[in-house]
């Protein structure tokens, strides 16, 4: 029997580092390139620092249909390796984040361009690299012409760049270039936890707070032990059902808008709003800040006010039923979103795509289902799959969860179970990993923390789903109309800040 | 009708004058009501309150009141633009008969002087977007020009179907109340063709949905907005008042053909026609508020469709 390369956990789990055998470089590529054929996904991929410096690998892969993760580590002392890229496509961005932060080297990557234009980390004093300023992959030709969109957008939205190369209308190849909102949370959050960690985790993207912060304090009550009442789990997965509420209802009203189709964008524009003042009604904040604490939540509620969010969800539930209706019924529309934007399910899988945008292309991803912690261990949702990859098929999906999201926080809201709301946090185990996943709304969160000797965070990896998924709207564009291109955008509907950290 | 002048009384000359002076005044002011209506239609369908029905008006106020902010890579012709513009519509509704009120220039083939001048004007602002030297703005003009070439054939034949029960080929003898009421008694089913015809054309003229959408905000989609993205102050109010006189001579072109009728008092006419061009206005909002844009690739169907419902109007009509 050959030795394990890598050590098995769960989602909310931790291990201690030293049981994760160090590999050489070659057996931890291997292992890893072996691992993703067998069908695993890469979760998270980071450098390590060791005492006195050297850097090791790790990397945190999902085995979806054991529910099971499995987190690899190399040996000290990396400094370069043969691209991993090649083989398996969706390491590419953390080679490059990799190549970025810490100065390796995936020999051989097909495209090592900066990720964030962040200064290296351990050039600490070095000036911030200038985002966006770089070479672009051009076509060439007399009549390929270039656009550039961005960083300054027309609508209030998020800088980031966009490089069409385009053949009159037709989008030949589309590359992004981000790292605007590079904010340093991950180094800012080493040496926590402290008062402040709650608050970057919860600010890294702001459409995402309650996800984010779940998965932070899942984090710490996974490497404190720490276990959360019943009643607090309960909240927590309302918050989080809340927080897609909005956001779908919010996404299905703009890409009403973009095709300027106006009853449902004025309608779930406004509905939008009623789903986030749910989440007031629970928190005092419409975004959820603060609302989920390590140990717990940081509010009860009580039957009075349980009685008038249930009352309100109805509403707002019919009310962005009717409205969302009438997308499928006007054929202006269904000739937009059908056939526009396609993702295929090859491409998915190779770029390790997360969340909604997954489950559209036929991949029934879902951390939900396949990874569940907290309430979702006890109660299983259904996950909707589509399987064409279009635009249409990411608005009916989020219709789709719209439905069940609802139900499901009608039968937690309808049956809450008693009991306190909070447990305290104990100190962090030493020199343990832990990883936490959470399906937030545009996909699976993953935050992976390593403590040091003193139970301190040596390192905080953070992976939001627009990271995997950015490639994806890039793939999508090829071969789309350039005039397309807002609507394929929004039915992705991908954070800048998520990305950029 | 200015060649018949010098043979009327001098009183006669007076009202002729005074009516000229109503007319002009009309075509003058009316048009930024246009907007307001459909605005508030849209409003209405979107369960808001909305801008009011004089917004417009004051939105070209403000506009005029600001200075000009012009790119250091524009030249003369980025300049010319909103001006070329503006006075080729002006001349092209001066052209055109508002109902039974003749138009204030008519002569014999002044229907290519029309196309011409609609033409000359979309030549400068597509020129002045490419002047511009924005990838974005070349797009809008690319898109403008393809599809304006496309819309052409659409006006002339169902002009064409017209002229056929005229009494001469200008705009004026054409449009008018009378030249329309004995096409519509002779040929009425020719007559649906090219009403619907040119209410596709009013749509892709004024860049409305389902062509474009002049509410978008998102520059890659756009087709006219974005070729006077870096148009400012006054000339950019130049451009939206153009915009909404070429509204107002398209309405009038489907309000001829569509609605010929006179109660003999030129007043009541004047509110007839108004009235008219008001429901119209309230048409495109509604159909704004109920439907998607088309995608891109497919608005050149809509207009090849509107040239094939006009061919059809001239076989009905023959």
């Amino acid at each position: 029997m050959t030795e394990p390369t890598s050590v098995t956990t769960w989602n909310g789990g931790s291990v201690r580092l030293a049981e994760v055998p160090p590999l050489p470089i070659e057996r931890f590529l291997a292992a890893l390139e072996e691992a993703v054929t067998d069908g695993a996904r890469v979760c998270s991929l980071f450098a390590l620092p060791q005492e006195g410096g050297p850097l090791c690998l790790v990397a945190v892969l999902a085995f979806d249909d054991d529910g099971e993760l499995a987190v690899f580590r190399s040996e000290p002392g990396v400094t370069a390796w043969p691209s991993l890229t090649l083989t398996c496509p969706q390491v590419h961005l953390f080679e490059r984040e990799l190549s970025e932060a810490w100065g390796l080297t995936p020999e051989g990557h097909p495209w090592l361009k900066p990720v964030r234009f962040a200064p290296p980390r351990r050039e600490r004093g070095e000036p911030r690299p200038a985002a966006g300023v770089i070479d672009f992959y051009r076509v060439e030709g007399d009549e390929v012409h270039e656009v550039g969109v961005g960083p300054v957008h027309a609508g209030i939205i998020e800088p980031g760049h966009f490089r069409f190369q385009c053949h009159g209308e037709e989008v030949l190849h589309l590359e992004l270039s981000l790292g605007y909102q590079h904010r340093g949370v991950e180094r800012a959050l080493v040496g926590g936890p402290n008062p402040r960690s709650l608050h970057y985790a919860q600010t890294l993207a702001g459409d995402t707070s309650v996800g984010h912060a779940l998965a932070y304090c899942e984090l710490l009550e996974s490497l404190s032990a720490c276990e959360v009442p019943a009643r607090a789990q309960a909240l927590r997965a309302i918050a989080l059902e809340l927080e897609r509420l909005a956001n779908h209802t919010g996404d299905l009203g703009a890409l009403a808008g973009d095709i300027g189709f106006l009853p449902t964008a004025s309608f779930c524009g406004r509905l939008r709003g009623d789903f986030l003042n749910l989440t007031a009604e629970l928190c005092g904040s419409r975004f959820g800040r603060n609302f989920v604490r390590p140990g717990g939540v940081a509010f009860d509620l009580d039957a009075k006010r349980v009685s008038k969010l249930l009352e309100r969800l109805e509403r707002a539930l019919s009310e962005t039923r009717e409205a969302v209706q009438l997308l499928w019924s006007a054929a202006s529309v269904q000739v937009r979103f059908e056939e526009t934007g396609i993702l295929s399910q090859e491409d998915a899988v190779s770029l390790g795509v997360v969340g909604l945008a997954a489950r559209a292309s036929g991949l029934a991803r879902d951390v939900r289902k396949d990874q569940p912690a907290g309430l979702y261990r006890f109660k299983q949702l259904t996950v909707p799959v589509l399987s064409v990859g279009d635009v249409y098929a990411r608005a009916r999906l989020r219709q789709l969860e719209l439905e069940r999201s609802g139900i499901f926080v009608r039968e937690l809201l309808s049956a809450l179970p008693p009991g306190p709301v909070k447990a305290t946090v104990g100190p962090l185990s030493v020199q343990t990993l832990a990883v936490s996943l959470v399906e937030g709304w545009r996909g699976e969160i993953c935050h992976v923390a390593c403590t040091d000797a003193a139970g301190r965070f040596a390192s905080y990896k953070v992976v939001d789903p627009s990271f995997h998924n950015w490639s994806a709207l890039l793939l999508a564009m090829r071969g789309q109309q350039i005039s397309d291109f807002p609507l394929c955008n929004k039915s992705f509907n991908l954070s800048y800040c998520g990305f950029d950290l | 009708m200015i060649e018949v002048l010098h043979t009327l009384s001098r009183l006669a000359m007076v009202s002729f004058l005074l009516r000229l002076l109503l007319h002009l005044a009309i075509a003058v002011s009316f048009p930024p009501l246009l907007l307001g209506i459909i605005g508030k239609v849209k409003a209405f369908f979107g369960g808001r309150v909305g801008p009011p029905v004089l917004q417009p008006y004051r939105d070209l106020l403000r506009l005029f009141r600001k200075g000009f902010v012009f790119s250091r890579t524009t030249t003369w012709v980025f300049r010319a633009g909103p001006v070329v513009g503006l006075i080729t519509v002006a001349l092209a509704m001066v052209l055109m008969p508002l109902g039974s009120h003749r138009a204030p220039l008519a002569f014999g083939g002044d229907v290519l002087v029309f196309a011409g001048l609609l033409g000359l004007g979309r030549f400068f602002t597509v020129a002045a977007a490419l002047d511009t030297g924005s990838s974005f703005e070349g797009m809008g003009a690319a898109r403008e020009a393809t599809f304006s070439a496309l819309a052409e054939p659409g006006l002339f034949l169902g002009l064409m179907v017209l002229v056929r029960h005229a009494t001469g080929a200008s705009l004026d003898l054409m449009l008018s109340t009378e030249g329309t009421a004995r096409a519509w008694e002779a040929t009425p089913g020719a007559l649906v063709m090219v009403a619907v015809s040119f209410f596709a054309l009013l749509l892709v003229e004024n860049s409305r949905i389902p062509v474009d959408d002049p509410a978008t905000h998102l520059e890659l989609t756009m087709i006219h907005e974005v070729m006077v993205l870096d148009h400012s102050g006054p000339a950019f109010g130049l451009i939206q008042y153009g915009a909404a006189l070429k509204l107002f001579v398209f309405a009038s072109l489907v309000v001829n053909v569509a609605f010929p009728v006179t109660t003999g008092n030129p007043e009541a006419d004047w509110v007839l026609f108004l009235g008219a061009v008001v429901a119209l206005a309230m048409g495109v909002g509604v159909l704004e508020s109920t439907m998607a844009r088309l995608r891109l690739l497919h608005v050149p169907r809509l207009l090849v469709a509107s040239s094939i419902l006009s061919v059809f109007g001239i076989i009905l009509g023959s």
